[in-house]
């Protein structure tokens, strides 16, 4: 594994891979329509597998490697926590405004000492007594979307019909954007998570639109604060010092690139899994107090998020020395499919007792909205099949996943088989 | 059976109010701890070992007496 072959910089993307090890592709869509063997095959012969495509990276396979990374805070640093690189362009403006405001999305791009203010800032909003709150817009917006599922039917698409319309419109409740500019809204962040993925200049358009959006908000509620996460922002304080317009602006933007496309891949491939196995679908039909364990199962098979760190200080992890500057990308995914962790690691086991799953990673920087994942999940799965007879993915093969730091299905047609 | 949650541990995941919320509680960071000092009433056994099976920090243990 220490053989790292010298490769050419930013010229391969798009090449096909001949060895995993030395050369993947976070990108690859037939790696992100089935990663599983090819994490196995690292696992056994590389298992901190490196590659120059995407500005270099590490990435480790393994559940310990991935674990033994998280703690290492902050040798590896969170403030670059991006898999795919920005454009240069992008960087330019990241760069700017980092200079002037610091940290951009803080707490996700913050190392300690920084962190931990901004953590605690918003567990409170995504407490199990705060998500309990969200609970019913979430299954009056799932009834409703049903409806217009079984108008449309027999044949939907599960993910941008289903999966993508329901945590946009959520993270806008609990921020705190009115209902009417909810649809707009969703699809300014669908710019950004979808077509911005590819394109720089739709990202960078969207993302202006929400800050001013964002901006707006905070003026109208300096003069009538409101019950929602921006009023409450805006009355915090950390050590004693009210958050700038900017900083208030940098964590509402982070609840939307952290909750929304990561929570849409969640649902779509629960989705996806059942609309595939019908002995599964056929036993959740059966015993729906299953959800419990079965969502767990799914979020460890189909996780959906990777992260990365960057290297400050040489660091050595299995025989590998990392050095200053290097990107590891937090392979969460593949250490939840870990045979040394998880027995039958690569099946889906619906009532799986033991399951400590990293999908919402681990360590201080473990996932501050995963109760509201959960419960976003477990709404949008009790109330499709509650709704939906029966259903089935029309053909798996042609289902389309996106891949890089979120993986999910974002085109998967469907058939609806009775409502 | 007696359970304990280690608060050094805890990284406040939730994983264990949300299979057990008969024995568990957290605060608004998510920080766990035990309900009733950790005893677990009988026919909760499988739920206690459910979430001691699935803290990711492995932060739940049973207490011996």
């Amino acid at each position: 594994m220490s053989d790292r072959k010298p490769s050419i910089p930013n010229s391969r993307e798009g090449c096909p891979v001949h060895d995993w090890a030395t050369d993947y592709d976070v990108m690859d869509p037939i790696y992100n329509s089935d990663p599983g063997p090819i994490w196995q095959d690292l696992r056994e012969r590389c298992p901190i597998a490196h590659s120059e495509r995407w500005g270099g990276s590490w990435m480790p396979t393994r559940y310990e490697d991935v674990r033994e990374m998280a703690r290492a805070v902050p040798t590896l640093s969170s403030r670059a926590p991006g898999v795919i690189p920005p454009s240069p362009e992008m960087r330019e403006i990241l760069i700017q405004e980092v200079k002037e405001f610091g940290a951009e999305l803080p707490p996700i791009s913050a190392d300690p000492p920084l962190h931990k203010p901004f953590k605690q800032l918003i567990l409170p909003l995504f407490s199990p007594k705060a998500v309990d709150t969200y609970r019913p817009f979430t299954e009056q917006l799932a009834n409703s979307l049903i409806d217009q599922i079984i108008q449309k039917g027999p044949e939907v698409d599960g993910a941008t019909d289903y999966a993508q319309q329901l945590p946009p419109r959520v993270i806008a409740h609990i921020i705190g954007i009115d209902e009417a500019r909810a649809d707009e809204f969703t699809e300014w962040v669908r710019g950004i998570l979808e077509q911005g993925q590819a394109d720089a200049e739709i990202r960078l358009k969207y993302r202006r639109i929400i800050r001013d959006f964002f901006q707006e908000m905070i003026i109208e509620r300096r003069n009538t604060p409101r019950d929602d996460a921006i009023s409450r922002l805006m009355e915090a304080e950390i050590e004693g010092e009210k958050l700038s317009d900017y900083t208030i602006i940098g964590v509402c933007f982070l609840l939307l690139v952290a909750g929304i496309d990561t929570t849409w891949s969640s649902i779509g491939s629960a989705l996806f899994h059942f609309g595939t196995n019908p002995e599964h679908r056929k036993r959740i039909y059966a015993e729906p107090n299953l959800f419990t364990t079965a969502i767990e199962e799914l979020l460890r098979f189909y996780s959906p998020v990777k992260m990365a760190r960057r290297v400050l200080e040489p660091i050595k992890f299995g025989g590998i020395e990392m050095q200053p500057g290097d990107k590891v990308i937090m392979n969460f995914p593949a250490a939840n499919r870990d045979p040394q962790i998880f027995d039958r690691a690569e099946e889906v086991v619906l009532d799986r007792k033991q399951n400590r799953h990293i999908a919402f990673g681990v360590g201080i920087h473990r996932c501050a909205g995963s109760n509201l994942a959960r419960m976003e999940m477990d709404i949008a799965l009790r109330v499709w099949f509650n709704r939906i007879k029966d259903f089935e993915v029309i053909q798996p093969k042609n289902v389309i996943w996106s891949g890089g730091q979120v993986r999910g299905p974002r085109v998967m047609p469907m058939k609806i088989l009775g409502a | 059976m007696r359970i304990c949650v280690d608060p050094d541990k805890c990284e406040g995941h939730n994983r264990c109010f949300s299979l057990a919320p008969e024995l568990f509680e957290v605060d608004e960071f998510g920080i766990a701890s035990t309900k009733n000092n950790g005893e677990v009433p009988k026919g909760m056994e499988d739920k206690a070992d459910l979430a001691i099976a699935n803290c990711p920090e492995f932060a739940i243990s049973i207490l011996e007496d």
